[in-house]
């Protein structure tokens, strides 16, 4: 018995003549056919270099074009030759001129002598596979497709489309179930010639001749009509990627094939010199054995695609610039906002820091710098804390800072005297936590020692920004974990509201806060309140301080940090 | 994109190609060897000027690339620029004493050379201190990612400027010729990168880097563009607009996925910030032949004189393409 191997050719002859040898060095007779638009010159030269061997015949030669028939008769034409030629093969083998034997030809052999009556071709029907380009699945058997895809796009798309709106549709022949798969088998004898030569040949060509891919489904689909025992797989390793092409391998991929199980690989690059040297040598040289670990392959190209289809989350680059609402991620991890808490608490950053271990930055967006955490003037991946640079774009800033410091959980603070424009895209950021205890802001113009009439104009200004702010944060389009306080509420209990916050960030430690930050003391805070109302402001953010003190009081010397069990 | 405007596209485009045909009459020729330019060759186009000192390694480093034709314009250098580059053998030159800035900075000279001698070819458009690279460039020649932009149906190929300094004063390291720059000027600016769409011209405008941290701190606007698109599989109706930043027709700017896909891309690691920039720089301030009346070089000098260290503490020294792809500088897209 033997193996037969029909190859399709049409470019990087010279490597195609290599393979042949080397099939024909381990007992392999070859059938070649070489595409019609190969130059005839150079058609002659290929022909000539292999005259020396002996079995080696060529097919008729057909023009390919990619998902026409011209492939599939092709493969006939060379399979006839082959059979008729050849009458101990057993097997045929189909391959392309940028196939690249991964293991002794001798191991192919005995692999096919232990399989006698076994075909192995990707045959399945066409409600199982996800891989099929365009759309078209079932209706590549039902359409025709007289306008080629790659030439004319537009007609063949109006012309499916027409065709789908006035309903027709192609009767596929009795008996007929439509398969697809790799387009790379290996038959044996008795099913490849029963196909060829089933007297219903002309009918079924006939009809697979309007297939849209024929190449993909021809002999996928007749197998099934005649073979004893289908394995559905195929034996070349074969990746395609989102498009439906198939992955090139390279030099650089020479451990990884060798991990193969496969037998044979495509497609291989015309001139990875080191693959076509290490797997063209003579059996012992062959393989230093590996352990077969094809799983490394998968995950390999199934990356890949993942990449080039979905991307890595946040991330804005030269070659991945999302339109809003397809970036998979605004940005490239959780980090959380908080406002108001600065200015109520002395201590809160580095409070904040021992609480959560995680990098925690004053307010980002102040008006005169980037406030980075331990008063950097320069931050992860080289960002700057300049006001302007930042304000040039400040929701690249954002992402920017998130993007570099990917691992790390970042809080900063924000506030009505910062720049807004980060907002709606903090508002509307999944991997946001935004903490805000509306009115704060009016603790630092309590403490000021300003001109009165200085701080009621900017308790204003400050009021309208945050209520700005909050309608934002209300909006319907919000996706950020937000929780509102009123200052009010939060004073009367402040650590209720910490500890739901510090356990989102800490992902639920069963710990209680041993240590709460220490609060400004706010004593005079409701009549401060009260003599803002005098001068005709009214500050309503901050909810209900009644003028007389209700809130703890601290007199004297500032109370010690409690402990809460 | 409306009739109105594709039709305007269309006549600017028409407009570059007259205007660069026109600007052929600047060159002179002084070496013509695209005789022997072959069918699939890549081709590489510049505009230099006094780089002699940066040709040994340039040439090199794009030769070992698999760079077949260099086909170089040579702006009035005094320095044996000229000389060197016509005895080597896979060089094209031609020379102008003509104005860099009226040729809008060298463009109408390279889209004239590449509409006579690039249609069909793989064109790569760099500047002496610009390397080129790309995924996997360590171990797949340039030809391996022509091929597959061939394959994948891509006709240009994104790199995007990436300033490299060094740490210390520029001055501190002298460059000798024949020596990789980059042993030098080994650091960058990992993520301080701003973005924004064009939409004009569809392409992406990306500034950021150590020349807006340090030199336009204060009018991030003027900072340069670092968005390039230098690998083109060229058609002598493309045209680039300004420098390598943009071209048309406009869909040779979508070098970005728009749906949250990432495509393959590269950088050009861009080494000006050497010894020879302090005088450069100098010279650059009194031809004022650069763009915005060389706007870019009169803040380097005002910087430059108190503060010539790029370097900060967030600086990264850079490795190879993977870490630039970790980094998220650059992508493999599907290319695997």
């Amino acid at each position: 018995m033997s193996v037969g191997i029909v190859m399709l050719v049409h470019t990087a002859l010279g490597r195609a003549e290599q393979v042949a040898r080397h099939w024909n060095a381990a007992g392999c007779p070859v059938v070649i056919h070489i595409d019609k638009s190969v130059p005839a010159k150079t058609h002659n030269a290929f022909v000539a270099a292999l005259s020396d061997l002996d079995d080696v015949r060529f097919g008729r030669r057909h023009r390919c074009e990619w998902g026409t028939w011209g492939i599939v008769a092709a493969t006939q034409d060379a399979a006839e030759r082959m059979l008729e030629a050849f009458p101990d093969v057993t097997h045929v083998y189909l391959t392309s001129g940028s196939c690249l034997p991964l293991r002794p030809v001798q191991e192919l052999i005995d692999y096919l002598k232990a399989r006698p009556r076994t075909d192995f071709v990707e045959s399945a029907t066409t409600a199982d596979v996800p891989w099929t380009v365009g759309g078209l699945d079932h209706e590549r058997f039902t359409l025709r497709f007289p306008f080629s895809w790659r030439k004319h796009r537009y007609l063949f798309d109006k012309y499916v489309e027409f065709q789908r709106r006035v309903g027709f549709k192609r009767r596929i022949p009795d008996g007929i179930v439509p398969h697809m798969g790799s387009q790379w088998w290996c038959l044996t004898r008795r099913t490849l010639s029963s196909i060829l030569q089933d007297p219903r040949r002309p009918v079924l060509d006939r009809y697979f001749k309007r297939v849209w891919i024929p190449d993909e489904c021809y002999f996928q689909t007749l197998a099934r009509q005649y073979s004893l025992n289908i394995e559905s797989r195929s034996l070349t390793l074969s990746k395609f990627d989102f498009q439906g092409k198939p992955h090139i391998f390279y030099d650089d991929h020479l451990q990884l094939l060798r991990r193969s199980d496969c037998f044979v690989a495509r497609k291989i690059w015309a001139h990875a010199d080191r693959l076509y040297d290490a797997f063209l040598t003579d059996s012992a040289g062959a393989m230093n054995k590996t352990e077969p670990n094809p799983g490394k392959i998968d995950r390999l190209f199934a990356k890949a695609v993942e990449r080039r289809t979905r991307g890595r989350a946040g991330l804005y680059m030269q070659s991945r610039f999302p339109n809003e609402g397809w970036e998979n991620g605004v940005t490239a991890g959780r980090y959380s906002v908080f406002q108001g808490f600065a200015e109520l608490f002395d201590d809160f950053k580095p409070w904040l820091a021992r609480a959560t271990g995680t990098r925690v930055h004053g307010h980002l967006f102040a008006p005169e710098r980037a406030e980075f955490a331990d008063s950097q003037s320069v931050m992860n991946g080289a960002l700057s804390d300049c006001a302007i640079l930042r304000d040039y774009n400040p929701k690249g800033f954002l992402t920017n800072l998130i993007w570099n410091t990917r691992g790390e959980r970042q809080c900063f603070s924000i506030g009505p005297r910062d720049n807004q424009a980060i907002n709606w895209d903090i508002a509307k950021d999944p991997n946001a936590q935004i903490s805000v205890i509306s009115g704060a802001w009016a603790v630092p113009l309590f403490q000021s020692n300003r001109d009165f009439a200085d701080i009621r104009k900017e308790a204003a200004l400050l009021q309208k920004i945050e209520n700005d702010f909050l309608d934002v944060l209300h909006s319907p389009y919000v996706k950020a974990r937000i929780r509102i306080w009123t200052m009010a509420e939060f004073v009367e209990s402040p650590m209720e509201p910490l500890q739901t916050v510090i356990d989102e960030i800490t992902q639920k430690t069963a710990r209680r806060l041993s240590e709460a930050p220490r609060m400004v003391d706010l004593a005079g805070f409701g009549q401060f309140l009260q003599n803002l109302k005098n001068q005709g402001m009214h500050p309503y953010l901050m909810g209900d301080f009644p003028v007389e003190q209700t809130v703890p009081t601290r007199h004297g010397s500032p109370p010690k940090p409690y402990l809460v069990r | 994109m409306g009739a109105w405007k594709s039709y305007r596209l269309r006549v600017e485009r028409r407009r570059f190609l007259v205007r660069a045909i026109r600007k052929r009459r600047d060159l002179r020729l002084v070496a013509n060897r695209t005789k022997r330019i072959k069918p699939g060759d890549i081709l590489l186009f510049s505009t230099l000027r006094n780089e002699a000192v940066r040709l040994p390694y340039f040439l090199q480093y794009y030769r070992d690339l698999g760079v077949n034709h260099f086909l170089i314009v040579d702006n009035d250098s005094t320095d044996g620029s000229l000389d060197y580059l016509a005895d080597q053998s896979d060089v094209s030159l031609w020379t102008t004493r003509r104005s860099y800035k009226r040729a809008r900075f060298g463009v109408d000279w390279l889209n004239w050379l590449q509409m006579r001698y690039a249609h069909d070819h793989w064109s790569l458009v760099v500047d002496p201190d610009e390397f080129f690279i790309y995924p996997f460039c360590d171990t797949r020649p340039l030809r391996a990612l022509t091929d597959w932009l061939d394959a994948s149906s891509i006709r240009s190929f994104s790199a995007m400027l990436l300033d490299m300094y060094p740490k210390g004063r520029l001055d501190a390291q002298p460059y000798r010729a024949g020596q990789d720059p980059l042993e030098i000027a080994n650091w960058f600016d990992a993520g301080n990168y701003t973005i924004r769409r064009n939409d004009y011209y569809g392409n992406l405008w990306i500034q950021g880097g150590p020349r807006s941290r340090v030199f336009f701190r204060d009018m991030p606007d003027k900072a340069p563009a670092l968005n390039k698109v230098p690998l083109v599989k060229w058609n002598w109706r493309y045209a680039y607009v300004s420098s390598t930043h943009m071209l048309l027709p406009r869909g040779l700017n979508r070098v970005y996925d728009e749906w949250g896909g990432e495509k393959a891309s590269g950088a050009l690691l861009h080494t000006k910030f050497l010894d020879t920039f302090t005088e450069k720089a100098m010279e650059e301030l009194k031809r004022k032949q650069h763009y915005a009346a060389s706007l870019e070089y009169r803040t380097y000098a005002a910087r430059l004189k108190d503060e010539p260290d790029l370097w900060c503490k967030w600086s990264e020294r850079y490795i190879n393409w993977r870490q630039l792809e970790i980094l998220g500088l650059m992508s493999k897209g599907n290319w695997a």
